[in-house]
């Protein structure tokens, strides 16, 4: 029926063919049809602000996970003596340990303000929108200023 | 209400948890922690950053052998290996679709956050206790 064309032309003729068919099939004059939102789609989707923050807050907190053995090992090593404890602390002191804890650093840091406003919509306030995107602000503006302090007493270590 | 509840009433069956037998004891559980652990890391945070950062083994191990900061160290490792098994179930939950495989590693995960909990309990215990 319409040989000779590729499958995804086939298919644009068939949209095209669609938008018109209104036009096509009524006798009073139409205005042009508004184009459809595009957004929850999978290859277009529109990652905004919050939800950005959000998944944030979930990444941290499994990377924060992953930190929680190191605070055990650095007990441990205490506990075990003198030995244990410099070799200990030369590996975390090292330029890749610093690295680590560095991205730990930002991880605890985003993960407790952003905690603290998981903490302040439990109670039942800040939902609006205007609010919603203060306290994203405030938070990464907290979050911040917390990452630096650690930075430079780690960078200091 | 008969056809729905039986004889139970509405809040019964609101505080009757369900075909898990939980309700909401894991979402409070969550929040406690999370509550608990902003005090906890602020405690931490200061002591980490101003204290810890520079001193060596000797004052360290002053330190952690006095009761307060050894108590509030333990705390701290109880409420966030809880909080982190907890929030990594939920990840888990979310995101593993295969049933053998997210129930294993809800399982691990527990395990391991005991684990991990209790090891560096007992090494603050020894650090505090001497021995």
């Amino acid at each position: 029926m319409q040989g000779g064309m590729v499958p995804h032309q086939r298919i644009d003729r068939t949209i095209a063919e669609f938008r018109e068919f209104p036009r096509m099939t009524s006798t009073a004059p139409q205005a042009a049809p508004k184009p459809r939102p595009l957004s929850p789609h999978l290859q277009i989707y529109n990652q905004g602000f919050t939800g950005t923050l959000s998944i944030l807050h979930r990444i941290t907190g499994v990377g924060l996970s992953l930190a929680l053995p190191v605070l055990v090992a650095w007990l441990v090593a205490l506990a075990r003596g003198p030995g244990e404890y410099a070799s200990f602390m030369q590996c975390v002191t090292s330029p890749i340990g610093k690295l680590f804890l560095m991205g730990w650093a930002w991880a605890f840091s985003y993960h407790l303000c952003a905690g603290i406003r998981h903490l302040l919509w439990d109670t039942g306030w800040g939902f609006e929108l205007k609010q919603v995107y203060l306290t994203g602000k405030i938070m990464i503006g907290t979050t911040a200023l917390l990452t630096l302090i650690l930075w430079v007493a780690i960078l200091g270590a | 209400m008969q056809q729905s509840g039986g004889l139970r009433s509405p809040l019964g069956r609101v505080r009757g948890l369900g075909s898990a037998k939980h309700g909401t004891a894991h979402w409070w559980a969550l929040r406690l922690t999370a509550l608990a652990l902003v005090l906890l890391c602020g405690w931490f945070f200061v002591k980490l950053t101003f204290c810890l950062a520079a001193s060596d083994y000797g004052a360290t191990m002053s330190w952690l052998s006095q009761p307060v900061p050894a108590a509030l160290m333990s705390l701290f490792l109880l409420v966030g290996f809880h909080h982190t098994a907890n929030g990594l179930q939920v990840v888990i939950e979310d995101y593993v679709r295969c049933e053998g495989a997210r129930l294993a590693l809800i399982v691990a995960v527990k395990f391991l956050a005991a684990a991990g909990a209790v090891i560096g309990i007992v090494a603050v215990g020894k650090i505090a206790f001497g021995g």
